[in-house]
């Protein structure tokens, strides 16, 4: 092997990305390929495949014999997060406009089809004297969430990284995180959720995992922001972040101190300092990992009024 | 065994009568309707109950704490009243049993029903966590259902024992039935001495074990952020709602089962003054209670919970809450401070009167909190802003309650509804010592 494909591999293997291979060869030398294994196409279909094996030996395999699986390697506890990190978002209400593409590419990416999003733009507003103002709520992540605390499972746990996750194949569909969550921002899959998705249905039992929600949901089970730890692990910012128009999500880490919104990084705590940001609900002492930043000079707050409904925030496909 | 005969003959089993064969009837016709129900929800579910997002509890938990709140009552008149040496309570003893024993096994399965993947249940074992007020009530439910049963059962070995002799020549296969539960009970001193320790163990046990039931049951609400529910007077406010629920249903099935079985020879005007004396007393210091959770609040109320207290009071709910407040609770405490409302027959209207109410009120006590989040309920359908049950939950819901009846009647059918060896023992030491004062 030349230089050049050892490097590509070696960059592949770095992406955090593995793919495995699994395959069902001929023979008994190679009846257990496991995930992890590196594997090159040499020339055109129909000829010979290299393959390394444990030991690290070179095998030539013909790849009518093999089945490519995609297995995604997770490299941390899903119940323990990704090693010292600590996800933070901070939503400046002063350039939310009631855009909702957050909210549709949430909805999008999470495959909801429940009545109820799970990230949603509240007409806030205090007293009759006050200015009202648009306010997108999503999962707090809290530091001592109130859901966490109820679960009789541990279907809901707290994670090191900050984030507030769902095992679905474990709820028993009690509600009582729901019913403890002060801030309304779970949702329960009441019936079958008619979701589609492009894989096959095979493919996405194989993948679901806590760290992707809705990916597929589960009836009689609770659901909820994630805070996109999948796009996290590719080094990328949650749906709502990107989707965006306005550059209002800001998501970052505590730790590094750093938070961005996709067009510009700043510091978290001088973000906060200088814009006198808050948490919603702080006398309750839920410790959310959310932090607002108050409406002030904000975009004008009719121009959202178009977008507004108080009745949906899931679009559904118009049925004939 | 001739001192048995009249006793058993009032008190024993009896064949259902016409009426009595309806009644069964029509509960099973009511059960099969809410098993049609509750099988179509596990296949479509949980989507056709009205509850949705914000009302995530709805009649299902009400139901539960209602029958939880009455199985009470076996603490109250069982225990409560022996360890303060009320002889009148015998006559209604064993009937508190019965009911107690019937709603404690009913909120066991109701609390299944509520929840949407009965499949998983064993996760609550498996990977149980202490610190969830569902764990306390996995370990309670269960632990209480035990001692109801064991606190109905060991005091009936005689009884059960009367019946097998009873019915040793007339009816083998009865008999053999009652001989099996007797477990080959012959009033030997070693056994009535078991028993006694027993059932003294049990008794003490059951006060704890109701006040801990019922306060668990008060936290699945209070250790909650909501309106309404976070409250420290929950605990005591649900323990006296308890008692005033159980009794009203006890008195309620001791005049039904008096008057059909005409056992007024039995239970007497002066045991259903006693009892009402007793209701009162609950009623008065559940009224108490309800002042510290409705009205004081007034007072230092912040604008979620004045809000939340404005649509009981004024708004939404404000007839349901007044009906239930007023002729469920404050009337019925005023009228049985009067001799004549203790008299069985008004005593059993108001109780029924207070036993609805009773239902009702818990239905108050968890809907309208879930209506009133601390974010305002926006994005989600027009009737997710609203809650009444659907017509499988009501088909469900009054299959629980049916089910609860049933037990009730058939025990009532085959079980002394009054110890009749605890009678016979009892006119026995009351011929010897007339005995004894003639010598």
């Amino acid at each position: 092997m030349d230089e050049n494909t050892k490097d590509t591999r070696r960059k592949f293997l770095n992406n955090g990305w593995k793919l495995g291979l699994a395959s069902i060869v001929g023979g008994a030398a190679l009846t257990h390929l496991k995930e992890g294994f590196a594997f090159e196409t040499k020339g055109p279909a129909g000829e010979k495949m290299e393959l390394m094996d444990v030991d690290g030996n070179i095998i030539e395999v013909d790849p009518i014999d093999m089945e490519e699986v995609d297995l995604e390697q997770v490299t941390h506890n899903v119940r323990r997060g990704i090693p010292g990190r600590k996800f933070t978002m901070v939503v400046d209400l002063a350039k939310c406009q009631n855009a909702l593409a957050c909210q549709r590419s949430c909805n999008k990416h999470h495959f909801v089809t429940g009545d109820n999003a799970w990230l949603k733009v509240y007409k806030m507003q205090e007293t009759e004297d006050t200015s009202p103002y648009w306010m997108p709520t999503l999962c707090m992540h809290c530091d001592q969430p109130a859901c966490v605390t109820v679960c009789p499972v541990d279907a809901t746990f707290k994670r090191e990284d900050g984030l507030v996750l769902i095992d679905n194949d474990r709820c028993v569909g009690c509600r009582f995180c729901m019913a403890a969550c002060p801030y309304s921002t779970r949702v329960f899959n009441w019936n079958e959720p008619k979701q589609e998705f492009e894989m096959n249905m095979d493919m996405v039992e194989e993948m679901h995992s806590p760290e992707h929600a809705g990916m597929p949901s589960i009836k009689g089970t609770v659901d909820k922001c994630d805070f996109c730890p999948h796009q996290a692990e590719k080094g990328e910012l949650p749906h709502c972040v990107t989707a965006c128009p306005n550059g209002v999500f800001y998501f970052g880490d505590k730790n590094e101190d750093v938070v961005t919104n996709g067009n510009e990084t700043v510091r978290l705590s001088k973000l906060l300092e200088e814009n006198a940001g808050y948490r919603l609900f702080e006398d309750l002492g839920t410790e959310p990992s959310v932090y607002y930043l108050p409406p002030k000079d904000r975009l004008p707050f009719e121009e959202g009024l178009e977008n507004y409904n108080e009745f949906q925030s899931v679009e559904k496909p118009d049925v004939p | 065994m001739s001192k048995y005969d009249q006793l058993i003959k009032d008190l024993g089993p009896r064949k259902f009568s016409l009426k009595g064969k309806l009644w069964v009837a029509l509960l099973l016709a009511v059960i099969v309707a809410g098993i049609i129900a509750y099988v179509d929800q596990l296949i479509e579910g949980q989507v056709v109950t009205n509850m949705r997002d914000y009302v995530l509890w709805g009649v299902y938990i009400s139901n539960f704490v209602f029958f939880v709140a009455t199985s009470f009552v076996a603490a109250v008149v069982v225990a409560a009243l022996r360890l303060t040496k009320n002889e009148w309570r015998r006559p209604f003893v064993r009937m508190a049993q019965i009911v107690a024993l019937a709603c404690i096994i009913m909120a066991g399965i109701t609390i299944i029903i509520d929840m949407a993947r009965p499949d998983r249940m064993m996760n609550l074992f498996i990977h149980a966590r202490l610190q969830s007020p569902i764990t306390w009530d996995v370990i309670i439910i269960p632990t209480f259902i035990v001692v109801s049963l064991l606190l109905l059962y060991f005091p009936l070995l005689g009884d059960l024992a009367i019946l097998r002799d009873h019915y040793s020549e007339t009816n083998k296969k009865l008999s053999k039935i009652y001989g099996f539960f007797a477990m080959k009970w012959r009033w030997s001193e070693q056994q009535i001495k078991l028993q006694g320790k027993s059932i003294r163990l049990l008794v003490l046990m059951i006060i704890p074990l109701g006040l801990i039931l019922e306060s668990i049951d008060a936290y699945l609400f209070s250790t909650t952020y909501r309106v309404g529910w976070n409250s420290t007077n929950f605990g005591p406010y649900f323990i006296s709602g308890a008692m005033v629920s159980g009794l009203g249903a006890l008195i309620t099935v001791v005049y039904i089962v008096r008057k059909n079985k005409q056992l007024q020879n039995y239970i007497t005007e002066y045991h259903f003054d006693k009892i009402g004396k007793l209701f009162n007393l609950t009623c008065l210091i559940y009224v108490y209670f309800n002042i510290n959770e409705y009205l004081v609040p007034l007072f230092t109320a912040k604008k979620g919970e004045s809000e939340h207290l404005e649509t009981l009071l004024r708004g939404e709910f404000a007839i349901p809450f007044w009906i239930v407040t007023l002729a469920g609770l404050v009337f019925p405490a005023i009228l049985l401070m009067f001799q004549r409302f203790r008299k069985p027959r008004p005593l059993y209207l108001i109780a029924i009167v207070v036993v609805l109410g009773a239902w009702w009120k818990r239905y108050l006590i968890v809907t309208p909190t879930l209506l009133h989040p601390y974010l305002p309920i926006q994005g989600v359908p027009e009737n997710w802003h609203h809650y009444f049950p659907s017509v499988h939950e009501w088909l469900i819901t009054g299959a629980t309650l049916a089910m609860a009846l049933l037990i009730i009647t058939l025990l009532i059918r085959y079980v002394p509804v009054i110890s009749i060896d605890r009678l016979a023992e009892e006119e026995a030491e009351r011929l010897t010592s007339e005995k004894k004062a003639a010598a």
